[in-house]
């Protein structure tokens, strides 16, 4: 079988407009940087609420108005390529074909939620406002793409082959490689070649984006757990608690990150427990928050309390205790019968310290913005009334500060991404066959003068997600501020 | 001000005594320090062996006694060891046991030895912060211009196309961490397979000899992932001051666009970003990790993978003692450059 090229047979008609379009809208854009800053205004001329004036028409317009077209000439040729390739696959359409028609699950996904997203986006609140921005639809779609990557790969619907398979005579191959002793019905390319040990890229970097998905939002959900828990009552009462507390986030602070890591996640650490010790402490906040934040709603009909917390705490115990509780560890508290799930070793420990790293942070936000709401009228109302100060805290004052902290999450799980990122570049944590995106890179970086393409596909997946992360942050402050 | 600056000086001692007793406590836990005696003795010592050798050579004592003797508020130790022979803390090789001083620990000035080196503490952590201190030079040396025009060039109007364009830039830079960009800058300019083989795609080179084509690329990588979040700061001040009053009352005036942005608004705009920047320092030095990996530049970040990576406890304590002390100490300034810069605090 023959090499596929990128683009395939597709490719010799779209080609040469890709480049044109491409470079129209490259020159375009460099031109309307540089006009900007020399022309000052065109002929109509638009005053905006600020008291600032925006030029209309003239040649800045007319340079703008071909960004725009040339823009999306781009995406439409863009497009072409995608849904070509989803239709002809890798045949017709070379490895883009071929890849966009392993994404088709991804792609259905995609349109699907923005389909509905869109048609009821006034009823959708912050969510639905996102789609009122440009940015932020990007970076939506940006992070919705691995995410459904992440699922589907795990439901094994996307990867060509298994991340682990090595294929003889597939060493160090380019991309769109054919296969030279495929076994019947296996995938007949390598549609981004082949890594130092004859294994796919391509596939293991979508499946590489599984154990980003899973463990980045759940770790930045459990950093600000701990944060909020520890942060609301260091701003809201302040005195020698807040010292505390904030003496104990500044040290952790400054700390080197990696220093930290190197410490934490070396095997001989692990053998000690003090992970595990550690995920013991840290996994508890979720269960505190929700406790306090039940009693400190219905405390005044214990009936309805008792059954919540009941319900509610016992479920969470449980899953508690079956995840800090591990056969073999030092921590082993659940009998095996009654162990709902083992997380393996690496990924409790990377889990724990990514956590760890990430509270003091989320801390230090959440404490300011107690500091900033607990001198609110509404407060004030509150207090008046008689609440709880837990009451207070968690239904006056939180609800009121979830908008940075809504962008921060968003910020915060690209931070962690790169943060697992790192780990796995040090080869911290993760079994180092893992196919997750810092270990691959790292793999990759050890031939990269020599070979390039074992490295940069997951360096381009983990750029895009964070891209996308932050642009999605972006976009919900633009439009948080709206109002 | 003296008072402020005395108390904060207090409390940086304080977290730094806490934070390497917490390297101190992790690296001595005893499965570390088996490797240890493994690495030192060989891999094939039997569990008696290593209980000997450590007993031998001090590490089997509480924690916190020798951590009292590393900061050398505690007299070192000094063991007859189970074969005969005398060995002490302090000792030193050449001198006679009776003449080694009692107490040998930092406040003595004794960083104590690597093992992994098998040299001087001391001498390691000095020549490899000069290396650094070298490419950090040129990293500030980029990464601040760079990110202060682009922030105010997209903050001074906001919303225009200038400022769409920088802003994406920047987030772009800011979410590509330095692993990310090296590769990627390693593959396009680097690379002997494609690629256009401007520069070096190591560093080992410059640490005698530091040229464009083999220093380029790291201090690239380290200044783009700080630049974009500058800018962002300094585009988000920048926006502020050119809403402010004085500014409008400028344009009503008649001054011109230009002298509004250079002589009115610059000032006040760069207050903020300063803050930043210093409070970058602990950011940088994670990249710094990285990119002297990645570049196999031997310098301080270097040196704490290879302390951290070997167990190498009294290394690994030298270079968390500095790396605390640079954080702490750049975030004692730029509180203390925020009062002299910002006038409303200053006067008053």
């Amino acid at each position: 079988m023959e090499e596929l090229s990128w683009t395939g047979s597709l490719g010799t008609i779209m080609d040469p407009v890709l480049y044109v379009v491409a470079a129209l809208f490259v020159v375009l854009v460099a031109l309307r940087v540089v006009l900007s800053l020399f022309v000052r205004a065109g002929p109509g001329v638009v005053a905006a609420a600020d008291g600032t004036a925006t030029a209309t028409g003239g040649p800045v317009g007319l340079v703008d108005t071909g960004m725009k077209l040339s823009g999306l000439a781009l995406i439409a040729v863009v497009l072409v390529y995608l849904l070509g390739g989803a239709v002809a696959g890798w045949p017709g359409a070379g490895i883009i074909g071929g890849m966009s028609r392993q994404f088709l699950p991804v792609w259905i996904a995609l349109v699907a939620t923005f389909a509905l997203s869109l048609g009821f986006k006034r009823r959708l609140g912050l969510y639905g406002k996102l789609f009122d921005s440009v940015i932020g639809m990007i970076g939506f779609g940006l992070v919705m793409f691995w995410v459904f990557t992440g699922i589907f790969s795990a439901m094994d619907l996307i990867a060509t082959h298994a991340p682990l398979d090595q294929i003889s005579g597939m060493k160090n191959k380019v991309p769109g490689t054919p296969l030279r002793f495929g076994d019947e019905g296996a995938y007949p390319y390598y549609l981004l070649g082949g890594d130092n040990l004859a294994r796919d890229v391509f596939s293991r970097m979508v499946t590489g984006s599984w154990v980003v998905v899973q463990i980045a939002p759940l770790a930045t959900l459990f950093a600000f757990m701990v944060g909020i828990t520890l942060g609301l009552p260091a701003g809201y009462y302040g005195g020698k608690l807040d010292t505390f507390l904030s003496f104990l986030a500044n040290l952790i602070l400054a700390f080197p990150v990696i220093l930290l890591f190197y410490l934490l996640v070396t095997p001989e650490i692990v053998a000690t427990g003090i992970p595990n010790y550690m995920a013991t402490v840290l996994f508890v906040f979720p269960l505190v928050f929700t406790g306090v934040l039940i009693n400190s709603r219905f405390h005044t009909s214990p009936m309805k309390r008792n059954l919540l917390i009941a319900v509610i705490l016992g479920a969470m115990l449980w899953v508690y205790l079956s995840l800090i509780s591990a056969g073999g560890t030092k921590v082993d508290v659940l009998p095996y019968w009654l162990d709902l799930f083992d997380i393996p070793g690496g990924i409790l420990v990377v889990f724990v310290s990514v956590v760890f790293v990430n509270s003091p942070t989320v801390f230090r936000i959440v404490r300011g913005l107690a500091m900033d709401i607990k001198t609110r009228d509404y407060v004030a109302a509150a207090q008046t009334r008689g609440e709880g100060p837990w009451y207070i805290m968690l239904w006056e004052i939180l609800p009121n500060a979830r908008g940075p902290l809504i962008v921060d999450f968003c910020l915060r799980i690209g931070y962690t991404t790169i943060l697992l990122g790192t780990l796995g570049f040090f080869g911290l944590g993760l079994p180092p066959e893992s196919p997750d995106w810092g270990s691959t890179i790292n793999e990759g970086r050890k031939l990269l003068t020599i070979y390039l393409h074992p490295a940069l596909p997951p360096a381009f997946a983990l750029l895009s997600l964070v891209l996308g992360l932050n642009l999605l942050a972006d976009g919900l402050r633009e439009e948080s501020l709206k109002d | 001000m003296g008072l402020f600056i005395l108390r904060r000086v207090g409390v940086m001692i304080l977290t730094a005594l806490c934070l390497t007793f917490v390297v101190f406590f992790l690296t001595n836990l005893y499965p570390n320090l088996e490797k240890l005696a493994k690495t030192q003795g060989n891999f094939r010592m039997s569990d008696e062996a290593v209980e000997t050798y450590l007993a031998n050579h001090g590490y089997l004592q509480p924690t916190p006694l020798k951590y009292a003797q590393w900061l050398g508020v505690a007299p070192g130790w000094v063991i007859e060891g189970s074969d005969g022979e005398l060995r002490g803390r302090c000792f030193e090789p050449g001198l006679p046991a009776e003449e080694a001083p009692t107490f040998c620990g930092v406040l003595q000035g004794d960083w104590g030895y690597s093992t992994v080196f098998r040299e001087d503490v001391a001498e390691i952590v000095s020549t490899r912060l000069a290396l650094t201190g070298k490419l950090m030079f040129w990293v500030m040396l980029l990464m601040v211009p760079s990110a202060l025009i682009i922030g105010v060039l997209a903050g001074m109007r906001e919303g225009s196309a200038t400022d769409r364009t920088l802003s994406t830039v920047s987030i772009t830079t800011t979410a590509t961490p330095e692993y990310v960009s090296g590769v990627i800058l390693i593959a396009v300019f680097a690379s002997s397979a494609v690629g256009l083989k401007w520069f070096n795609g190591t560093a080992t080179s410059a640490m005698e000899d530091a040229n464009f084509e083999n220093f380029f690329l790291p201090v690239l990588t380290i200044a783009l992932y700080g630049m974009g979040y500058i800018a962002r700061m300094t585009r988000a001040s920048m926006a502020e001051v050119m809403t402010a009053q004085y500014i409008r009352t400028a344009r009503l005036k008649g001054v011109a666009f230009r002298n509004i942005v250079l002589k009115h608004a610059l000032r006040n705009a760069l207050i903020a970003p300063f803050t930043v920047i210093m409070l970058q320092f602990p950011w940088l030095l994670n990249g710094v990790v990285i990119v002297e990996t990645l570049f196999n530049y031997k310098g301080f970040g270097w040196t704490l993978v290879q302390a951290a990576g070997n167990n190498d406890i009294e290394l690994l304590l030298g270079v968390s003692v500095v790396s605390v002390f640079v954080v702490l100490i750049t975030q004692l300034l730029s509180d203390i450059g925020y009062v002299y810069l910002n006038p409303r605090i200053r006067i008053s």
